[in-house]
């Protein structure tokens, strides 16, 4: 008889707390999971992949006029948004795909915030032939039509959701509902290192080729390694991909910037290592935005990527055990980092990113005699150019209320 | 005194029936409500009644309960006051009450003082949709040396190897998923649930009542056949929104006549 083993957890956090029905999958999952790594042909087959079908390696790349605005000499961008379909998120769509073809499963659901890892997902559906539903909160899919039509252009099917908050919370709400009633035919491919075991662990594996490759490539380019890895932090899952290989590396400082929103005193933001407590949701204890009473709270960025109240719980880890620092910056300060960035290197970032542009921005030249700066410019900014008009009452592109 | 929800159960069998056990969302339709409602089941003929208390992201839950747990927290429900509506049911009726709800609003709460708090008002068992068994073996001690009855759930998914593991720990009765998927009615049952309950009820000591999807009194009298226990959830939360009190107490003594018929 086998009895039920704890899965295994990031220090306290993390965990598998879901209904009963999902168990047996996780199981499998985990499983499928282990076999497939240990298989050199899987790793071929992702590996020719991310190289001939995504474009990697993705370049490191010195942001010199950024370095002169910020008064820093050395800062570096490893440049995700080069990726196919614009961001870090087909990394891991495309070895989860792989897995679950693999594991016999044809019919793939997710959930998406900003529309990246459902487009990633629907990508990947597309190349494997597998049938593939997005489900994203009605207010997302307000404020990202592109990146819905992107999605409806590859074959997915597109459900809104209305329920709750109208976000990302909610789409991964449904996204579980829909797995608890599918799961014989279904894998979820969740979008960050989130969730019930082992889809954090996972996750991260799948997203430390950033990491790998930046590593690698500074070392060559700088000849050292950086004072500071920097990484935006929704879910956290480019974050945790670049932060991944350094975590060894005692003297790289490891920095994640969350969403203060319209400031953390306003209640309103999506800074849950910062501001929040721990807490169960979507399966996994972590840092989590709730009231006095456990209701989880909804959080709020004009970033729809990291509008977000939980936080993958590998992050929850490293923050209790000093080894990340967790920071946050507001609205305003994501958006003029976003414009800033667009001027000065030509490279127009997803609002996700320019939170951890703004970080640098302000933080920098403090930084200026520690060493390098590695920066995850995790995707390119264009499915937000039209939520940017909007809130700023640009008159021919969006007038009215974001 | 008040019987344990094993009590309950056991009358029903030595009168060769099967328990009723209704469940509704606390705080619904009404902040109100809870008690009144509480008492039209107990004297529509429930044996055990369940009590959600509402946690804002009930991802085991189809439309109709997500409803009524986003109503009933708008309204202002919070676990005190629920716990409150149980030590007044208390006063006047010995209908067992299992608290059904999520991890967090528990852990917030504190989970030492919930358990405490809960047993303190009058509860006797509690049914967590997100601790499913061998997830925080920690946690789940404390559950069970608690004066609480755990309450396990198997699902149609879980390995029969695994039913004995999933019920160790439980106490009051074992409750069977009759379908994967969230709660919610259906149209119709499972065509294999017979089969899959004797499985279930071969491998532990416990009572075994079934739930999710169930309706009908022509469903709950299908499952009595099979099971120990019928537990009707969203087609109740459901007569309670388009009715009211009555409405609800009218249903589940149609459940009940559905049963014995």
């Amino acid at each position: 008889m086998s009895s039920p083993a704890a899965p295994p957890r990031f220090g306290a956090f993390g965990g598998r707390y879901v209904p009963e029905t999902l168990i047996e999958a996780l199981d499998e999952l985990e499983a499928a999971y282990a076999a497939a790594s240990e298989d050199p042909a899987f790793a071929e087959e992702l590996n020719h992949l991310l190289k001939d079908y995504v474009g990697r390696p993705t370049p490191l790349y010195r942001a010199r006029r950024l370095e002169e605005a910020v008064g820093h000499p050395g800062i570096w961008f490893k440049r995700e948004d080069l990726n196919h379909t614009g961001a870090h998120k087909i990394n891991n769509t495309l070895g989860q795909a792989l897995l679950a073809q693999r594991m016999g499963k044809e019919r793939i659901i997710a959930e998406t915030g900003a529309g990246q890892h459902g487009v990633a997902t629907a990508t990947a559906c597309a190349l494997f032939g597998l049938d593939c539903v997005v489900y994203m909160g009605e207010e997302d899919v307000e404020r990202q039509a592109l990146n819905v039509y992107r999605m409806r252009l590859l074959g997915a099917e597109v459900r809104p959701v209305t329920s709750g908050t109208r976000t990302l919370k909610d789409a991964t709400n449904e996204a579980i509902r829909d797995w608890v009633t599918n799961v014989d035919d279904t894998h979820y491919i969740i979008g960050s290192v989130v969730g019930p075991a082992p889809f954090p662990r996972m996750v991260r594996d799948y997203q430390s080729v950033i990491g790998r490759e930046a590593r690698e490539q500074i070392l060559r380019v700088a000849g050292r390694l950086p004072a500071a890895v920097v990484a935006c932090v929704g879910g956290g899952s480019n974050a945790m991909g670049i932060f991944h290989p350094f975590v060894d590396d005692r003297d790289v400082e490891l920095v994640g910037v969350e969403a203060a929103g319209e400031g953390l005193d306003t209640g309103r933001h999506s800074a849950s290592l910062t501001a929040g407590q721990p807490g169960v949701l979507h399966g996994s204890f972590s840092y989590l935005l709730q009231d006095g009473d456990g209701q989880v709270a909804p959080a709020h960025s004009v970033s729809a990527g990291l509008d977000y109240p939980g936080v993958g719980p590998e992050h929850s880890f490293l923050k209790d055990s000093g080894r990340a620092t967790y920071a946050s910056v507001t609205d305003e300060e994501a958006l003029e980092a976003f414009h800033r960035c667009s001027r000065l290197e030509g490279i127009i970032p997803a609002l996700e990113t320019a939170h951890a542009l703004a970080w640098i921005h302000r933080e920098g030249a403090a930084w200026a005699e520690r060493g390098p700066l590695l920066l995850c410019l995790s995707g390119r900014g264009d499915k937000d150019v039209t939520h940017v008009a909007r809130v700023e009452g640009d008159a021919e592109l969006g007038p009215g209320s974001p | 005194m008040t019987p344990s929800i094993s009590d309950a159960f056991r009358r029903r069998a030595d009168a060769g029936q099967s328990a009723l056990v209704p469940y509704v969302t606390a705080g619904f339709p009404g902040p109100d409500d809870t008690l009144p409602v509480l008492h039209a089941l107990a004297e529509a003929g429930a044996d055990v009644v369940e009590l959600g208390i509402p946690f804002s992201d009930p991802l085991a839950d189809g439309p109709t309960i997500q409803r009524s747990s986003f109503r009933s927290l708008q309204a202002g429900t919070t676990v005190a006051s629920v716990l409150e509506a149980v030590r007044d049911f208390r006063a006047q009726h010995d209908t067992p009450v299992v608290l059904f709800t999520y991890l967090n609003p528990a852990l917030r709460y504190g989970m030492d003082r919930f358990l405490e708090d809960a047993a303190e008002a009058g509860a006797q068992g509690l049914l967590l949709t997100d601790l499913p068994t061998g997830a925080d073996e920690e946690l789940e001690e404390r559950i069970a040396g608690s004066a609480l009855d755990l309450i396990r759930l198997v699902a149609p998914t879980t390995p029969a190897r695994r039913i004995a593991a999933v019920a160790r720990g439980g106490r009051g009765f074992l409750y069977y998923i009759s379908r994967t998927g969230v709660t919610g009615a259906r149209a119709e049952l499972s065509a294999h649930l017979a089969d899959e309950v004797a499985v279930v009820k071969d491998a532990v000591d416990l009572p075994v009542a079934v739930g999710f999807g169930i309706s009908t009194p022509e469903q709950a009298r299908l499952v009595a056949e099979v099971a120990d226990g019928v537990v009707v959830g969203s087609a109740l939360v459901q007569a309670l929104d388009e009715g009211g009190v009555e409405a609800a107490g009218a249903f589940v003594a149609d459940l009940r006549a559905g049963m014995d018929g």
